[in-house]
């Protein structure tokens, strides 16, 4: 037997060229906890980035790594993990990375159900260029290419995800290190897509976007936990909660109504109305949701494959290359 | 089954013919069986097919026809045929668009059924060209097809529509009466083809045989013509491919030789999807392939299988391969073992999708951002795409790099007659460097003589690592912007792929090899030039000819077959890509040949120009 796995035996010789301050790090930290809590062997491990600051990762991963291209780490991905099966397979992108410039690989690859974790580091900027806005930049922000402030709607992904039919939705913070590796923990043991949007700050272009969620004075107040199977409560002294109002979602204090009436989380809903209420609270309105949005069992992209495999041998049985090469019209010249 | 009531035989070396009408009368599988039946009779055989751009082009309209073409003989039949000898017509818009290439005096089939006034509207005839004289210097055959088809099935109880559906196979029968044709390989590929549809078989088959009777009863024709088999056939097992088919069974193939999964990522395109298709049909072969979301998802999931340790390939066109260029340079620096098929088009931009050209040579050598090397093959025929795939994986795997294969429409739809390989006897394809061990290994330490890295993939103990775009440390793979370090990279990567010419074999001259005249080609020219070329050589003319597979890195052997001539002629189907190429080598100017019609060259043409350039040097 050998020795249980540390977070250092994860972390590669490479120094993390991140700005100081930056969420990369705690992020990095949560990720190599969980590979070595899970006891996954590190050349089992494999992570796959595309361009941006977040997409450095995999140089400080001691794991097998693939720096690629700006939006196309899902493509990657997913040829790595039809190929190789057995391996557990992170993709590591940002806001930009994944839902601007690779945006369609974004939603097939949340679609067809590979069994990959999709970490979505959103800080809500472009900081590898240099501070522009991102798709996910909320109206109003100013930036070098928005100076009179951005009007795009932001891109909600984890609304997107929801909408594609993803089996596996989650939204954490930088800030929140148990809270990540819980997440991660449940995103690689669950069989297929597990999205994790990880809103992370960036102390350099957008510094402090994500302060109502991270403070740790303010959290209670503006953040829902979601907790399966348990009313949807909040508040610092947890007197709010979140009540079904016709369509709608509206805030109640939960002494002033029976608890039956609270709205209960139910991530193991295949229908995911649910899960789409909630990922469409809007701060400072409403609280944001944390925590897993939903998480159903399905058959994964590389089980079909199988599937399919074995179903192609069953009718055809297993193939004769001399005979396909033949072909069924083939005559002999003596 | 001989032909009987006949009037006479000629003897003929070689025939063209063509089967034209509605892309929905079934005119690719006339001219399948026609080829297969001839393949199978001992001759040799090329094919070209045309269909429409447009799915359902309106019924009996000039853009909606599909014409199959063939050429059949006992000898040197390189190409599917310039002229035609006969031409069988289901309609007035297959008359309009192909009477231009029908011979004086060829034979002209028309099914008067297909001549309604509505027709001759839709192909824009204001008078029934079968009436006033037009046609006279053809020998013209008005045979009422349709109806003679449906009376011929009378006994199955078929509606009306199904009935006529049949049509194709009686003008089908009507052309094996007239070449002397077996009957039986087709109604054996009719039975096993419409096993579960008992009905539809018997349908097709009275037909064909309805049209061989109706030509023989009729003395439809004053005589039939005999061709011999061919005589240069080694023993072995024959059989027809298309491009496409033979590309697919080559990547199959090699994956197998190399003992490797075969994994291919692809987005449909014209003329390449067949190729996505046919291997999505062999996952009983460990086949895995993936229909991408777009091009650029196509070759990342190839680079990630690559990366995983597959032999993985990705197909497309021109504007397919433009889309991943971006990728195909991420293969590059990594350098991974990748296919990437290109199966050109005509361009720029959508152009002519179903038309022909050899116009992505300078995209596939040149066209992405940096120094950026790589392998560059080119197939010369529809069975050639097999070979080629196999020698691109086998540099791909032993030389850890991208390999592009150029094919092209006229290849990717075109059959030919291709001798089955002895699977046993195809070389093992085995990897460029093993590591003994990976204590202390280094993701780019090189093999000293051909400067090819490891390939170590996931899932192996003791080999994690990293590889990415951004520039790399020369030895270690760690990221590296120092300035040297750089120059040095920069530099093995390009030397790295040029010394895979020292394996390439030497280049074979046809012709004169040390003559007048060197003529220089590459891709499905093929055909065309090396018979100009040696006809032009037996009628006493100083010319010779050299076609090229390897595109990057050349042949080493190259330039002195080219200095050994005082004149060069370099004939493209672009305005002279290859030519731009070989200026690098050549130091004098070169003779360009240059037409971009969608169309391969005539032989004609190429034998005019190279007559002239005779004419001025002589």
């Amino acid at each position: 037997m050998s020795e249980p796995l540390s977070r250092k035996d994860f972390l590669s010789d490479q120094e993390p060229k991140w700005c100081p301050g930056c969420g990369c790090f705690p992020i990095l930290k949560a990720v190599s906890s969980t590979m070595a809590d899970l006891g996954i062997p590190r050349e089992k491990q494999a992570v796959v980035s595309g361009i941006g600051c977040s997409s450095r990762f995999p140089y400080y991963m001691n794991t097998f790594g693939f720096h690629t291209i700006h939006g196309r780490a899902p493509t990657i991905a997913m040829g790595l993990k039809m190929s190789r099966p057995d391996m557990n397979v992170w993709v590591v992108s940002g806001d930009g990375d994944a839902l601007s410039i690779g945006g369609n690989h974004f939603i097939h690859m949340m679609r067809r159900n590979p069994d990959i974790n999709f970490l979505l580091f959103n800080n809500e900027i472009y900081g590898l260029t240099k501070g522009q806005a991102s798709p996910t930049s909320n109206v109003g922000t100013v930036t070098k290419t928005t100076p009179l402030g951005s009007f795009d709607q932001p891109m909600r992904p984890v609304t997107l995800a929801l909408a594609t039919g993803a089996t596996f939705v989650a939204r954490v913070l930088d800030s929140d290190l148990k809270g990540m590796q819980e997440v991660f923990t449940a995103a690689t043991q669950h069989k297929g897509i597990a999205m994790v949007e990880i809103y992370f700050n960036c102390v350099t272009f957008a510094d402090g976007v994500f302060d109502p969620f991270s403070n740790k004075k303010s959290r209670a107040e503006n953040t829902v936990d979601l907790v399966a199977g348990k009313p949807l409560i909040f508040g610092v002294d947890r007197k709010k909660g979140l009540r079904l109002k016709g369509l709608k979602l509206e805030i109640v204090n939960v002494d002033e109504v029976s608890e039956s009436e609270l709205l209960v989380h139910r991530p193991e809903e295949v229908d995911s109305t649910q899960a789409y209420l909630l990922s469409q609270l809007r701060f400072p309105q409403m609280p944001l949701p944390l925590g897993i949005f939903r998480q159903i069992k399905a058959p994964t992209y590389g089980e079909m494959v199988d599937r399919q495999r074995e179903e192609a041998k069953k009718r055809y049985g297993e193939g004769d290359i001399e005979k396909l090469l033949k072909g069924s019209d083939s005559w002999v010249v003596e | 089954m001989g032909p009987e009531n006949k009037k006479g035989s000629l003897k003929t070396d070689r025939v063209t013919i063509r089967f034209a009408g509605d892309s929905g009368d079934g005119i690719q599988l006339t001219g399948e069986r026609f080829t297969t039946t001839s393949a199978i009779m001992g001759q040799e055989v090329a094919t070209i097919t045309d269909f429409p751009a447009e799915i359902r082009a309106p019924a009996g309209s000039p853009g909606g026809v599909s014409g199959f073409q063939l050429t059949f003989g006992s000898t040197d039949v390189y190409t599917a045929g310039d002229s035609l000898d006969a031409l069988f017509v289901m309609n007035p818009a297959a008359l309009k668009v192909n009477l231009t290439r029908l011979k004086e005096h060829g034979v002209l089939v028309v099914n008067t059924d297909g001549f309604g006034q509505k027709n001759l509207e839709k192909a824009g005839y204001q008078v029934n060209p079968l009436d006033d004289g037009s046609l006279d210097r053809f020998k013209i055959y008005k045979v009422n097809i349709s109806t003679l088809t449906k009376n011929a099935v009378a006994e199955l109880s078929l509606s009306g529509k199904e009935a006529e559906r049949c049509k194709n196979f009686f003008a089908l029968g009507i052309s094996y009466w007239l070449y002397e044709r077996d009957l039986d390989s087709t109604i054996k590929w009719l039975d096993a083809k419409f096993a579960k549809k008992p009905e539809i078989a018997q349908a097709n088959k009275l037909a064909l045989r309805g049209g061989y009777n109706f030509a023989a009863a009729t003395e439809m024709f004053p005589t039939s013509y005999h061709v011999d088999s061919a005589q240069k056939w080694a023993p072995g097992v024959y059989r027809y491919v298309t491009g496409n088919k033979a590309m697919a069974l080559g990547l199959v193939a090699a994956a197998k030789k190399a003992d490797l999964p075969l994994y291919l990522a692809s987005y449909p395109i014209t003329p390449a999807t067949e190729i996505l298709q046919e291997l999505s049909s062999l996952k009983h072969f460990g086949v895995t392939t993936f229909q991408a979301e777009d091009e650029i998802a196509a070759i990342g999931a190839a680079i990630g299988a690559a990366f995983g340790g597959s032999l993985a390939a990705t197909s497309t066109s021109g504007p397919g391969f433009a889309l991943k260029s971006e990728a195909l340079n991420l293969a590059v620096i990594t350098e991974l073992p990748l296919i990437v098929i290109d199966v050109q088009r005509s361009g720029p931009s959508t152009g002519m999708p179903t038309k022909s050209e050899q116009s992505d040579l300078l995209q596939a050598l040149w066209g992405r951002n940096g120094e950026s090397p790589l392998v560059v093959l080119a197939a010369q025929s529809p069975a050639d795409c097999f070979d080629v795939a196999v020698e691109a994986c086998r540099i791909a795997v032993s030389h850890m790099t991208p390999v592009v294969i150029l094919s092209d429409s006229y290849l990717s739809s075109g059959s030919q007659v291709f001798k089955v390989p002895n699977y046993k006897e195809l070389a093992d394809i085995k990897p460029g460097l093993v590591l003994d061990t990976l204590e202390n290994f280094n993701a780019y330490q090189r093999d000293p003589e051909t400067l090819v890295r490891p390939w170590i993939v996931p899932g192996t103990t003791g080999g994690t690592h990293r590889i990415g775009g951004l520039e790399k440390q020369i030895v270690t793979g760690h990221v590296s912007f120092e300035a040297e370090n750089h120059h040095k990279m920069v530099s093995i990567r390009a030397e790295k792929v040029a010394r895979i010419a020292k394996e390439l074999p030497p280049l074979k001259v046809y012709g004169d090899k040390k003559g007048e005249l060197l003529v220089i080609g590459w891709g499905s020219t093929y055909g065309t030039l090396r018979r100009v070329v040696e006809g032009l050589h037996r009628r006493g003319f100083p010319v010779g000819f050299v076609h090229l597979r390897h595109l990057n890195p050349l042949p080493n052997d190259l330039k002195s077959i080219m200095d050994a001539y005082p004149k060069i002629l370099v004939p493209e189907n672009n305005l002279g890509q290859l030519a731009i190429r070989l200026g690098e080598i050549a130091e004098r100017p070169l003779e360009k040949y240059n037409r971009v019609t969608g169309t391969p060259f005539r032989e004609d043409e190429i034998e005019k120009k190279i007559l002239e350039l005779f004419g001025r040097s002589l």
